[in-house]
């Protein structure tokens, strides 16, 4: 019994050690270039992570129910692309976002739908669909940037609520309503399930293919939303804007303490591995580290901090 | 003439996270003998195996080899003893070919190459030494369970074993195949190669085995010639009590039929299976591994898709096409394998106990985590749940209480019928006991039990009405007053009673 007692206070350590790496990396930085700590610039790190810590939550999902989407970095593109194409064309801004999400969400759909009924692995599905998306962006576009829209478009981007960005209230109105579904719906409850034992979550009475489909098509969504907003900030469509995104959000959420293997996963978790990846990527800039060495350092940490977690796990 | 020990432990300990796997156990092996370890489920036999082939390390005592103290800290250095273990599951690369998987990792070799023609010819010799005609060239993939036994075994002469463990090797054979098994333990004798049976059956035992040792919770209880002992005795000692006080006393009232399946079909492994459910009833579903039982009742339950069948519920045709209409009809299902369909070991255990009705937990579509706890308590009390706490993830709840979990899930989602396949398997005597108590109540609450058991104990034990399946048909059916070993071993080889 004690010893099963000593177990549970052990994860919740585990709980613990990312906020402890958040900790650490935001004393060291305070202390090494006090302007790290100043409002100003904490706000501009959330407005940076917003994109991909608003797709982390969809990959989240994907990744707690075991599977992958490796194409919401081209359906980010999509959207913004789809976005600024619509407003240019003279739609309004609600039905030209709208039109965005609903594209991403419909491929979401697409993704689900084709994994789970043909039977062909999320990986290869989805590896598929970010070429695809990626390749009726640059059709679409010719590969030029869509510009010249309407002054209204920067608000989502680059604008203010108060002293708060929009991303950044954009993405903490996304976070709460996935940690609800999450943590609050059959269907959040299932996703554990299915990720965790599949067979299980079948013979449990899960509707595991609906619930499969549904949760890639989140991921389409939550793809379609940071594409927006990404356009938004870049005030253009970009071509090849959320070029590599996929990975970032898969970065999040396993620094965040997501298991690929499925069945583990926490949304919080998901949205401080993309503030630690933010503040390390801030860090070295306010440091003049070059951008090419920020990619070695970034991936070490990848690895360092899923290490540590495994050996952690394992002990 | 004067016994030659070729193995011995000597006060063999081994603990893990806060349970004691073995205490001092000790007992010998002759040399050139089959001996047979026994003992139920979590008595303590696979991790003393697991010691001996250097998968586990012990916490103390000593082993001795031929009265020389050895120290085994992995799998190499025992096969280097001649040491070899046939696994339940078998560890063969399924990809390879026969040769290659007996001769892994130590390939003959010819210039610094593969030498494929010496290792096929080596591997054809290996396999003819114990009777095996098969081509060493093929894949294992394409071969049956008790041929891939074989390759093992094979595997195990190449190596010089002079130690054989046969963990039951016996479990998914067919009879035939049994009969060729024990012509290769024959052969294996011949060679002066002592071997270590472990089986729960009680005939094979007698017939090929010279002697035993039983262990019970870990500890050792007995061992001597099987010459001199009776089939009661070597139970008694493996329970721990006499059999009578395994089953609790029943006092259920069977009612009205509630269920009726008719022609139940799936194409493969359930040819046209009817059969008929009362209400209170424990009705036993016995036959041999592979008759077809669990497919049968997967079938009823929706989680077969080819499956074909006419299913009444009360008087009422209904139409089950998923797990999800079973359940909302009030029919549960505990799987055969509890690891692999049954939990999901990494949630904890109140998220495996709401799983199969959430709703339960559930206020006004949310998901209410003081409602969930609140039912996870009740029957954490009620099934006698050992469990630090309802948060507990299932993976560090023993086999009993991770079965009372499953248990508690199905309980939870308010079934009329349950269906409880291999509820006892790999769980210790006392979490059995009590499993049988909570199904002989819920039978006397009224509810109807299924119960698929291949230990024809438990089904004579507690069954009210016994259907027996062989190859996929229901072979025969047998009422309380006719349970009998042999009754149901005739209709579960496909004889008839007369």
């Amino acid at each position: 019994m004690k010893e099963k007692g000593k177990q549970i206070k052990k994860q919740n350590w585990n709980d613990l050690a990312i906020f402890f790496i958040l900790l650490v990396l935001i004393i060291i930085l305070a202390i090494i270039r006090p302007v790290f700590l100043t409002p100003n610039n904490i706000l501009n790190i959330m407005r940076q992570v917003s994109v991909v810590a608003i797709i982390g939550i969809g990959m989240s999902y994907v990744l707690i129910s075991a599977e992958i989407d490796l194409s919401v970095g081209s359906l980010a593109a999509l959207a913004g692309i789809a976005a600024t194409m619509a407003l240019k064309s003279g739609m309004g801004m609600g039905i030209s976002m709208t039109i965005a999400v609903v594209i991403t969400v419909f491929c979401g759909l697409l993704n689900g739908a084709i994994h789970t009924f043909v039977k062909i692995p999320s990986f290869i599905v989805t590896m598929g669909m970010l070429n695809i998306a990626r390749g009726i962006v640059l059709v679409m576009t010719n590969s030029y940037p869509v510009t010249g829209l309407p002054d209204s478009f920067k608000m989502l981007g680059r604008g203010y609520i108060g002293f708060v960005p929009i991303p950044v209230v954009v993405m903490i109105v996304c976070y709460v309503i996935g940690y609800f579904v999450l943590k609050y719906t059959k269907f959040g409850r299932s996703i554990y399930a299915i990720g965790g034992n599949i067979e299980a979550a079948k013979l449990s009475g899960i509707p595991v293919s609906r619930n499969k489909v549904l949760i890639h098509t989140i991921s389409g969504l939550t793809a379609g939303i940071a594409g927006v907003v990404l356009a938004s900030r870049l005030f253009s469509g970009q071509p090849s804007a959320g070029n590599g995104l996929e990975l970032d959000a898969i970065a999040a959420c396993v620094i965040g303490g997501t298991s690929t293997a499925g069945g583990v996963g926490r949304l919080w978790g998901t949205l401080l591995g993309a503030l630690i990846m933010g503040i390390i990527t801030n860090g070295m800039n306010l440091m003049n580290i070059s951008t090419n060495w920020q990619l070695i350092i970034q991936g070490i940490i990848i690895i360092v901090a899923v290490g540590l977690d495994r050996i952690k796990s394992s002990n | 003439m004067e016994k030659k020990w070729i193995l011995e432990f000597q006060n063999i300990s081994k603990s893990f996270v806060g349970v004691k796997a073995l205490t001092k156990v000790s007992f010998r092996v002759e040399e050139g003998e089959v001996h047979a370890l026994l003992g139920e489920n979590g008595a303590g036999k696979s991790t003393l195996m697991k010691i001996l082939s250097g998968a586990y390390t012990r916490d103390e005592g000593t082993i001795l080899l031929d009265g020389k103290e050895i120290q085994i800290k992995n799998t190499k250095e025992s096969e280097r003893l001649g040491i070899s273990i046939i696994y339940q599951e078998l560890n063969l690369i399924p990809e390879l070919s026969v040769a290659e998987n007996i001769y892994l990792d130590r390939q003959p070799k010819k210039k610094g190459r593969i030498d494929w023609k010496g290792m096929n010819e080596a591997a054809q010799k290996m396999l003819e030494s114990i009777d095996m005609m098969m081509d060493p060239k093929v894949k294992v993939s394409s071969l049956s369970v008790a041929q891939r036994q074989m390759v093992e075994i094979a595997k195990a002469v190449s190596l010089n074993a002079r130690l054989v463990i046969m963990d039951e090797p016996t479990s998914a054979l067919t009879e035939g195949e049994t009969k060729k098994l024990f012509q290769v333990i024959e052969s294996l004798k011949k060679k002066g190669i002592t071997i270590i049976y472990i089986s729960h059956r009680m005939d094979e035992i007698f017939k090929i085995c010279d002697s035993y040792t039983i262990l019970r919770d870990g500890q050792f209880i007995s061992s001597g010639s099987l010459h001199d002992v009776t089939i009661d005795q070597i139970i008694e000692d493996m329970v721990g009590r006499p059999l009578m006080q395994v089953f609790p006393e029943k006092n259920n009232k069977i009612g009205e039929v509630i269920l009726e399946v008719r022609d139940m079909n799936n194409g493969k492994e359930v040819k046209g299976v009817s059969f008929t459910l009362r209400k209170g009833e424990i009705l036993g579903f016995a036959g041999l591994v592979g008759a077809g039982r669990s497919e049968t009742l997967k079938a009823v339950f929706g989680a077969d898709r080819r499956a074909k069948g006419e299913i009444i519920l009360n008087g009422k045709k209904i139409n089950i096409r998923s797990p999800k209409d079973a359940i909302r009809y009030g029919i549960g299902f505990l799987p055969e394998d509890r690891k692999k369909e049954g939990l999901v070991v990494g949630l904890s255990v109140l998220d495996n106990v709401v799983m199969a009705k959430t709703e339960n937990a559930m206020t006004k579509g949310i998901f209410s985590a003081k409602k969930a706890k609140e039912i996870c308590t009740r029957y954490i009390k009620d099934l006698l749940i050992k469990t630090p706490s309802e948060y507990q993830a299932a993976k560090f709840l023993s086999g009993g209480n991770q079965q009372k979990v499953v248990l508690a899930k199905w309980l939870n989602s308010e079934p009329q019928i349950i269906v409880l396949d291999e509820p006892t398997r790999g769980i210790d005597v006392n979490a059995k006991m009590e499993i049988y108590n909570i199904i002989v109540k819920l039978a006397e609450e009224g509810k109807s039990i299924i119960l698929i058991s291949s230990e024809m104990q438990e089904i004579i034990g507690l069954c009210d009405h016994v259907n027996v399946m062989f190859e996929g048909r229901i072979s025969g059916e047998l009422n309380r007053e006719e349970l009998s070993q042999e009754g149901i071993m005739k209709f579960a080889t496909g004889g008839s009673l007369e």
